[in-house]
């Protein structure tokens, strides 16, 4: 079974909650119902042989609603083929229901999107920091987010800084121009 | 005319002698020449801090090769990586843990100013929580810059004079 195969058969079966379908060099993405997450999950893991939770990834689209997205990247290994499954999150309500229960590999994957960006994983067993430390009261991979951090502070246990990023970050502008005008300049940080 | 007293050395020919020197000068001398490092690896340059250890640099020349892995035995902290917000606490805690006297190396450019790492995640300098000796630069500092700054820590501790130093902070209490 391929995976356009596998696309066909979770749109026959949940025909209504199948917000969009994208197609990419190759690779299928599917948007679905928020709602009807965890049951499309252990369709794909079940009928569909989906074993292999490779990711989850959140992305934050500033200024697009939903303004959040949560991507699950699957793979088989039994037919060797990939699929994408997405969700779309609110600013408002923040929480998905977690598929630990299906892939024990999600559990580090959603502490993460957890913690970068702030997506709720509800019914996860151990929803805590993963990368900066219990407490600290931002989401830095959010689009607000400046690259230099905020400060903050809890007494006697941590605290961060801004950092001097002195007319960095250094990075390569996108631009058709010849190669000598695509190196690393100096851009501002708005 | 003062002499200089040099730290005194071990001599096959002198021994079961009687040797003079200063107090501070063969405490010193002990001190510098059996330093143990804690291995605070955290990134890259614990890479070649591994390598310092291994036969081809053979830190055990100096007489630093016992890298303790416990914070108890050790002397000096070789902060040897990236320090970043979540593992500072725990470096601050191995550091805490070290008994006195000791001493901190930061190894390479993240460890003693955030190196190319300016993000909101990573400490800008272990220096913003522990005292650090010795700066050692470098992206990662190759192994002979290592042992040049655990010889420049030595030549650093050669030069205190902790006997001394409690002599007159005796003096000043009795003074009260
Ligand atoms: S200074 Fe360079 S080699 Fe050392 S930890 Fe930082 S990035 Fe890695």
């Amino acid at each position: 079974m391929t995976s356009s195969n596998a696309v066909d058969k979770i749109e026959t079966k949940f025909q209504d909650h199948i917000l969009d379908k994208s197609f990419f060099r190759g690779e299928l993405s599917l948007t679905v119902d928020k709602l009807k997450l965890v049951e499309i999950m252990s369709y794909c893991k079940d009928e569909l042989l989906y074993d292999y939770l490779v990711d989850i990834t959140a992305i934050d689209n500033l200024g697009i609603d939903p303004r959040y997205e949560v991507v699950y990247e699957l793979y088989s290994y039994t037919n060797s083929c990939h699929l994408r499954i997405k969700v779309g999150v609110d600013e408002a309500d923040r929480e998905v229901s977690s598929v630990v229960d299906l892939w024990p590999t999600a559990n580090w994957h959603e502490r993460e999107a957890y913690d970068m960006v702030g997506i709720n994983f509800s019914g996860h067993p151990d929803l805590r920091r993963i990368l900066m430390w219990e407490g600290y009261p931002f989401y830095p991979l959010r689009k607000d987010f400046p690259l230099a951090g905020k400060a903050s502070e809890m007494p006697d246990v941590a605290f961060s800084e801004p950092v001097p990023l002195e007319g960095g970050p250094f990075v390569t502008c996108p631009s058709s121009d010849a190669t000598d005008k695509r190196e690393p300049r100096s851009r501002e940080i708005i | 005319m003062s002499k200089k007293i040099t730290p005194a050395a071990y001599d096959s020919k002198i021994e079961g002698n009687v040797t003079f020197t200063k107090l501070d000068t063969a405490i010193n001398w002990m001190r510098s020449n059996s330093l143990w490092p804690m291995p605070m690896g955290l990134a890259c340059c614990g890479i070649e801090l591994m390598a310092t250890g291994a036969s081809r640099f053979d830190i055990a020349r100096f007489g630093m090769e016992v890298m303790r892995f416990s914070p108890r035995q050790s002397d000096v902290m070789i902060v040897a990586g990236t320090v970043t917000y979540k593992m500072a606490l725990a470096v601050k805690r191995i550091y805490d843990q070290m008994a006195e006297p000791k001493w901190v190396i930061a190894m390479g450019a993240c460890a003693s100013s955030g190196g190319m790492y300016r993000s909101y995640a990573v400490l800008q300098g272990i220096d913003h929580l522990l005292p650090v000796d010795v700066y050692i630069s470098g992206c990662p500092p190759r192994p002979e810059a290592l042992l040049e700054g655990l010889m420049r820590l030595q030549k650093k501790i050669e030069t205190e004079e902790s006997v001394v130093e409690q002599k007159k902070e005796l003096l000043k209490e009795l003074s009260h």
